[in-house]
């Protein structure tokens, strides 16, 4: 190999990473030299840098297909779509933790640094074409979540919550990475088309064990059941703002890795991975609506409401078809809008320097701040997947989705476990709207406000113009088949 | 031939017996040091079968690096390896039975494993034979080319270890007597001494 055979990769398709490596660099400069005054314009920066990615995300040529490096990077509808959901929900992350980080006194500038570090590790995720790339992305998303979990490091909760997500996602890594040795081991390849087209040839009980630990890995990513152990303790113990982020932006990396994985590198064994994600879909919508009846804690009824969630996603993944990927692109989107707007209910509860956390803060919040009471209300009502609010189609979507692809048993499981699931998001409702009201909060702040209002506007008004987030999600899907 | 074997036997016998050492000595610091002998002798094994590379940087990154972190570790940390030996003989047959199960299948694997030539001279073997190129070579003829993306993305999970590091650790005490070089270079001999005329028999004031 000579120097005349070294060609410059195109960098054009990675320029939203591009601009968050550079622009990132810059911020630790700025930081490090100013110190902690610096926290208010880190973080300004940091969402210039995150709008400003997710322009050159959506100004790039729309249904083409681009690879570079190699091949390792692929840009796509689906990468495209994922990447904006991504970038919009790491932005809401750092509008929340603002005030909120202030009043704790634990405001310093890294926490928007971590956060721009982590979204390029989510971004490579869902752009990966390869295991490497696949896992170098996953690995820079984890470990600056690690470190902003236990970011308030004079909690103990806090740093508890850290080191025991930091160990189980160790674990979680290697099992992800000894699956991806397997099927690299069998294949005899990284890349995802490679995978498809050896595979395509025949495929061993190796490659399958492969794909078995990849979905374990995958699945702790999600948290989804039987991997979700961690997911309460995390959201408890971590900074509310970072239990926002977790249930956020990480989830929709993971869910695009997850499709990336499942449908681009293994569509020939269809039948051996769907039985898995059938299996961890059903468990997931099972514990996730059982397991939050009995909480008490806010932070933890939206960490097991989450697992259920991924639990209904997984089902339009677990479809398998173009319909069902575009279920799942239409219900992460609709669930990154709830998620916020209930996570800025939720740092809106606070007094002084106290924050309220326990389900019966809420009580009579209709009477002391109607409008925050109304909209926490429809987000629970979408939660629940109540018509017409938004939640209620992102479900229509991926059930839908399972029932033209012969999985009625799995589209009926996940009807019965919303219905089951109905009864604690309405129990929060009747604690607002019945319940003797406690004494007023403060008033929302400006970061708060700008996030609950542009999630509710999704939630309540998608029924009304659902065309161009179902019309670029079937685009996404389009591109993955 | 004979003085490669010769170094062969030298280096894998130190290695075993370090290594042996490193499970059977009472304390914990002179495990760690058997440790780094083991290593510095698997990288003597490295050289000989001409994997240069990978000797060096066993050297580096394990004996430099993790070698003088287990050090540490085992120094800071008050660990009584007595304590937790107790009961090494109760446990000495359920551990030796698993012990032999596992030698059992390794030799079965081992023994009836071949590699695919197909493999060997198919796809995977795209990087240049060891007589053309240096392993160094060859690495960074790949690694800043074909993987030029898995390099950069890996030099950014390091920054963030890194920030990682200092976030959850760097705390600025108050009242730390810190030492400040710009400050001691600029003390003249003026500032520093003070010249004073003792009166016989009297004290001076300080």
């Amino acid at each position: 190999m000579n120097a005349a055979q070294i060609v410059m990769p195109a960098l054009g398709p990675a320029l939203p990473e591009l601009i968050l490596s550079v622009g990132v660099l810059v911020l630790i400069l700025y930081g490090a030299f100013k110190g902690e005054r610096s926290t208010e314009g880190v973080s300004v920066g940091a969402l210039i840098l995150l709008i400003l990615a997710l322009f050159a995300v959506v100004s790039q040529p729309f249904g083409a297909k681009v690879t570079t490096f190699n091949g390792s990077f692929i840009v796509d509808g689906f990468a495209r779509v994922m990447k904006a959901l991504t970038l919009i929900g790491s932005a809401a992350a750092i509008l929340l933790a603002k005030e909120h980080f202030e009043r704790e006194r634990i405001a310093r500038f890294e926490y928007p640094i971590l956060i721009v570090l982590s979204t390029i590790g989510m971004m490579i995720m869902a752009s990966a074409n390869d295991l490497i790339g696949l896992y170098m992305g996953l690995e820079l998303q984890s470990l600056a979540a690690y470190v902003i979990a236990s970011f308030h490091r004079d909690d103990v909760r806090s740093t508890e919550a850290g080191l025991k997500y930091f160990v189980l996602g160790a674990l979680s890594s290697g099992m992800l990475l000894y699956g991806a040795s397997l099927v690299y081991g069998f294949t005899g390849t990284v890349s995802f088309p490679h995978i498809v087209t050896a595979l395509r040839e025949g495929s061993g009980l190796g490659v399958v064990l492969g794909v078995v630990f990849v979905a374990a890995g995958v699945s702790f990513k999600l948290a989804a059941v039987p991997f979700h152990m961690w997911t309460p303790d995390v959201y408890e113990g971590a900074p509310t703002p970072v239990t926002a982020f977790f249930a956020s932006a990480p989830k929709m990396a993971a869910m695009a890795m997850a499709v990336r994985v499942f449908v681009g590198a293994f569509p020939v064994i269809t039948p051996e991975w769907q039985q898995i994600i059938v299996f961890v879909s059903i468990a997931s919508m099972a514990l996730g609506s059982f397991a939050a009846i009995g909480q008490r804690s806010l932070k933890r009824l939206m960490a097991y409401s989450s697992i259920a969630n991924v639990g209904y996603a997984l089902i339009g993944l677990a479809a398998g078809t173009q319909e069902g990927v575009r279920g799942v692109v239409i219900y992460m989107a609709i669930y990154l809008a709830m998620t916020l707007g209930a996570f800025a209910v939720i740092l809106s509860l606070r007094r002084g320097r106290r924050m309220y956390e326990t389900i019966d803060d809420l009580s009579g919040l209709s009477r002391t701040h109607p409008w925050v009471a109304f909209l926490l209300a429809m987000m629970m009502f979408s939660l629940a997947g109540i018509p017409p609010l938004a939640g209620f189609f992102a479900k229509f979507y991926v059930f839908a989705a399972a029932i033209k692809a012969n999985l009625v048993t799995l589209a009926v499981i996940g009807v019965v476990t919303s219905v089951i699931g109905a009864y604690y998001y309405l129990r929060l409702v009747k604690v607002m709207y019945f319940d003797e009201p406690a004494e007023a909060y403060e008033p929302m702040g400006p970061g708060l406000r700008i996030v609950l209002g542009l999630s509710s506007v999704v939630v309540l008004l998608f029924w009304l113009v659902p065309a161009p987030l179902v019309g670029l999600a079937g685009t996404a899907a389009k591109s993955l088949f | 031939m004979t003085a490669a074997a010769a170094f062969f036997y030298l280096f894998a016998a130190i290695t075993v017996a370090s290594g042996f050492m490193v499970i059977a000595s009472r304390n914990p610091v002179v495990s760690v040091l058997f440790l780094i002998l083991a290593f510095v002798n698997a990288a003597g094994l490295f050289v000989l079968m001409g994997a240069e590379f990978l000797a060096m940087i066993l050297v580096v990154v394990y004996v430099g690096a993790v070698a003088v972190l287990f050090l540490f570790v085992v120094m800071m940390l008050d660990v009584d390896f007595a304590a937790m030996r107790q009961g090494f003989q109760d446990y000495l047959p359920v551990g030796g039975l698993i012990g032999a199960i596992f030698l059992v299948e390794l030799l079965l694997v081992v023994g009836s494993w071949t590699i695919d030539p197909g493999l060997v001279h198919g796809p995977l073997a795209v990087s240049p034979g060891a007589e053309t190129v240096t392993n160094t070579q060859a690495l960074g003829l790949v690694l800043y080319t074909n993987y030029f993306f898995f390099f950069q993305v890996a030099g950014l999970i390091l920054l963030v270890a890194m920030i990682g590091a200092i976030v959850l650790t760097l705390r600025d005490r108050p009242g730390v007597k810190r030492q400040d070089i710009a400050i001691q270079n600029a003390r003249t001999q003026a500032d520093a001494v003070e010249v004073r005329q003792v009166p016989t028999g009297q004290g001076v004031e300080v």
